[in-house]
């Protein structure tokens, strides 16, 4: 019996991270936040280590590993609040492809080569649009659709259907959200031509209860950097000729941090490797871990800025992009109430 | 990450699992007290079969297993799942015993490990004071030698069942000038020692689940101490440990949430079934999160006492801060289910549960307060897992110019 990581995805962590801080220092977050140059030398870089093809099988030029060493990779992302299409592309778009035996853009995916994206809002529950399709043409508007840089995107109609797109065959508008460290956008479609790639519901679900796992592995990264965060500024900050983190006041809020984030840690672990060998346990773990790790992580988020007073809510310290990096997973594959709501649905609580 | 036991745990499964079926029926009923005999013999059937005191040595009349932390784990989920009697744990069997094994001479051990893991002593602890809290260190009963006695005189409070207790294990200062951590003295006595007086402290609850105990000049014989004089803040710390973390176990709320998703299936508003009302069941899910966090975080907290690389001290610093609020919060949800049914108690015929509810509802907060605060708790929290630093002493002038 051993619960936690191998010393395979202690060394897959410690190499991701090393890569991330060298290359996704915090001047790198706000010059892509401020909209100069793309995040694709860094999703470049992080193909050459393996991570775009992680769920992708060897035979397709992909690392073939598991769900819970995708959730170590994906916390790693979080914490340096690194951009890049991880969740579409290497997570959900090669989950599903690869289950619907769609194998041929696989391996350029692994490589780093080509980005899909994913507009999946008329099964998740859209606010605004819909999709509908004729004779293998889209029409309609899909909103949010992750990644605005991607080459094709596989678009999911109300009633389970699959279809992939080019990029070029799609009208594509960027949306501005608070989140400058991930990239959405609206997609228009006019009779435009696409793929039939699933037309299993079941196949759509377990492809986007994958993303919430990685979502609460993402927020649980970022909240973990306020976290340290916070205590570290606590530390050199002088006032009344102390260091504020010798304040009960401001010791008590980051225990406070620390004592709701560090079971999320379990259960994040815990969620991925359900994938791996609980399936049965899978489903529900992915979206209570989402709903819990968005409610926590907006705790963290609104404390760890707290303690850092006034300096938290000006740009200089650059905090605020991990406080909207876990505002955008909160939202991101459902809001923890419609997460919730699903949890209830799947131990037959109610319809 | 390796979640299976193996096969030899899977038989050793197998053997619980027979034991359970084979003697279920001989286990204390409710209603059968502390002095029972019923609870007396199913206390002996359990040791001889290695599922109570496992792992005391059998010259002290427990079982001698090696310890297994995996075995206790499966006896636990089994004994659980059948809900079948753990037999009597009382602070005797959990905290003295451990202590006595480690630190007690041979003619202590075989004096009172016996007859304590059998029941036939019951113990209660004396620590806190009514001065001495938080800072239990600065505690002040005072016991002082006199020829081959020790003179006690001093308060006890929050001392649960000293009511039915035989002896007591108590913390007393024996060096005043020693520094406050240096100068305590770990004790025993009886209870019926002439000078004790035992006043019940009756609780929010309505029940007395805890008492005051005066000493008045009470004549203890020299060698009932464990350890060397002023040696008893080790003594105690090292039984502290022990029980944080089992006052509020991810198990029991699993099983309390459990019991809140029954009642929600049960309770309807105008006709309307609880468990149908978002409102109410958006609290459950929320709830049943915070319950499954700390379920993964016990795993990993289990997995880390068998494999030692593992770096668990954050994960289990939090144990007692989050468990016992969270508790407090799903008690608060299976009234609030309830509504104005909720509210009854006592004799009052709707009272459902056995008024289970609002008394663990209540209990719980004693239990945020007890064992340590959660304002002390975060104190160890950002000292020890954050390395933030210790509040700062005032100085001996500040003092003075304070007026302290």
């Amino acid at each position: 019996m051993e619960f936690g990581l191998s010393q395979d995805q202690l060394l897959l962590d410690d190499s991701v991270r090393k890569f991330l801080s060298a290359e996704v220092p915090l001047d790198a977050v706000r010059s892509l936040a401020a909209g100069e140059g793309s995040d694709a030398s860094v999703w470049r870089g992080l193909a050459d280590m393996g991570l775009a093809g992680v769920l992708i099988p060897e035979a397709h030029g992909g690392a073939e590993m598991g769900m819970l060493d995708t959730v170590v990779i994906a916390e790693a992302l979080g914490y340096a609040a690194c951009p890049g299409p991880f969740l579409s592309t290497a997570v959900m778009a090669s989950f599903l492809l690869k289950e619907a035996g769609a194998t041929d853009p696989l391996a350029r995916m692994a490589a780093g080569e080509y980005r899909v994206g994913i507009a999946f809002s008329d099964v998740i529950g859209a606010r605004k649009g819909q999709v509908t399709e004729s004779d293998s043409k889209l029409s309609g508007q899909s909103l949010f659709a992750f990644d605005a840089e991607a080459d094709a995107y596989l678009v999911a109609l109300a009633d389970g259907q699959v279809l992939m797109i080019e990029a070029s065959e799609v009208a594509r508008a960027p949306l501005t959200t608070i989140d400058k460290t991930r990239s959405v956008c609206e997609l228009t479609f006019d009779a435009s031509p696409a793929c039939l790639v699933t037309d299993d519901m079941a196949l759509v679900k377990q492809t986007i209860l994958r993303g919430r796992a990685v979502q609460a592995a993402d927020t649980l990264g970022a909240a973990q950097y306020m976290l340290d965060q916070a205590v570290a500024y606590s530390l050199e900050r002088k006032q009344f000729n102390r260091v504020v983190g010798s304040f009960q006041a401001v010791k008590h809020m980051c225990a406070e941090m620390a004592s709701q984030l560090e079971p999320c840690r379990a259960f994040t672990w815990y969620a991925g490797h359900a994938f791996d060998e609980r399936v049965d346990d899978a489903a529900l773990t992915a979206c209570h871990a989402k709903a819990h790790l968005a409610e926590v992580g907006q705790f963290v988020a609104k404390t760890s800025t707290e303690v850092h007073g006034g300096m938290g809510f000006t740009d200089l310290m650059g905090l605020h992009f991990w406080f909207k990096r876990i505002g955008f997973n909160r939202q991101l594959l459902g809001s923890p109430e419609a997460v919730r709501h699903e949890a209830a649905v799947l131990q037959g609580l109610c319809d | 990450m390796d979640l299976t036991y193996g096969a030899d745990y899977d038989a050793f499964r197998e053997e619980v699992k027979a034991f359970i079926r084979d003697h279920k029926h001989r286990q204390p009923q409710p209603g059968d007290g502390l002095r029972s005999q019923a609870l007396k013999d199913w206390q002996s059937v359990l040791i001889e079969h290695g599922y109570h005191s496992r792992t005391v040595p059998r010259d002290y009349g427990g079982y001698g297993a090696e310890p297994d932390i995996i075995k206790s784990r499966i006896i636990s989920e089994e004994f659980g799942a059948e809900r079948v009697h753990r037999g009597f744990n009382g602070q005797g069997v959990t905290m003295l015993t451990p202590v006595l094994l480690e630190m007690g001479t041979e003619e202590q051990k075989q004096a009172f490990v016996s007859p304590t893991i059998n029941a036939e002593i019951i113990w209660c602890q004396g620590y806190s004071e009514p001065g001495a809290g938080s800072d239990l260190a600065s505690l002040t009963t005072k016991a002082e030698l006199d020829g081959d006695e020790w003179v006690i005189n001093g308060q006890k409070i929050w001392t649960s069942t000293a009511h039915h207790a035989d002896w007591m294990f108590c913390l007393v200062r024996t060096e005043p000038d020693a520094p406050k951590h240096l100068g305590i003295s770990f004790l025993l006595f009886r209870m019926d020692t002439p000078g004790i007086e035992i006043r019940p402290l009756v609780d929010m609850t309505g029940d007395a689940n805890f008492n005051e105990v005066f000493f008045t000049d009470v004549r203890v014989p020299k060698n009932q101490i464990i350890g060397e004089r002023g040696q008893g803040w080790q003594v105690a710390n090292a039984v502290l440990g022990h029980e944080r973390g089992s006052l509020a176990t991810p198990d029991a709320a699993t099983n309390r949430l459990n019991g809140v998703k029954r009642l929600m299936r049960e309770e309807s508003i105008s006709g309307q079934p609880i468990i149908d009302n978002p409102v109410f069941r958006d609290r459950l899910m929320r709830l049943e999160g915070r319950v499954l966090a700390m379920q993964y975080n016990d795993m990993r907290l289990l997995s880390a006492k068998i494999n030692k690389n593992q770096d668990v001290r954050l994960a289990k610093m939090i144990v007692k801060l989050i468990g016992t609020e969270l508790r407090h919060e799903i008690e608060c949800l299976g009234i609030d289910v309830m509504g104005e049914i909720g509210l009854s108690y006592g004799d009052n015929p709707h009272v459902k549960g056995l008024g289970s509810w609002q008394y663990q509802y209540m209990f719980y907060l004693g239990l945020i307060i007890g064992g340590g605060t959660s304002q002390i708790q975060k104190n160890i929290i950002s000292e020890r897992g954050l390395g933030m630093p210790k509040e700062p002493k005032i100085s001996a002038a500040e003092k003075v110019a304070k007026g302290a």
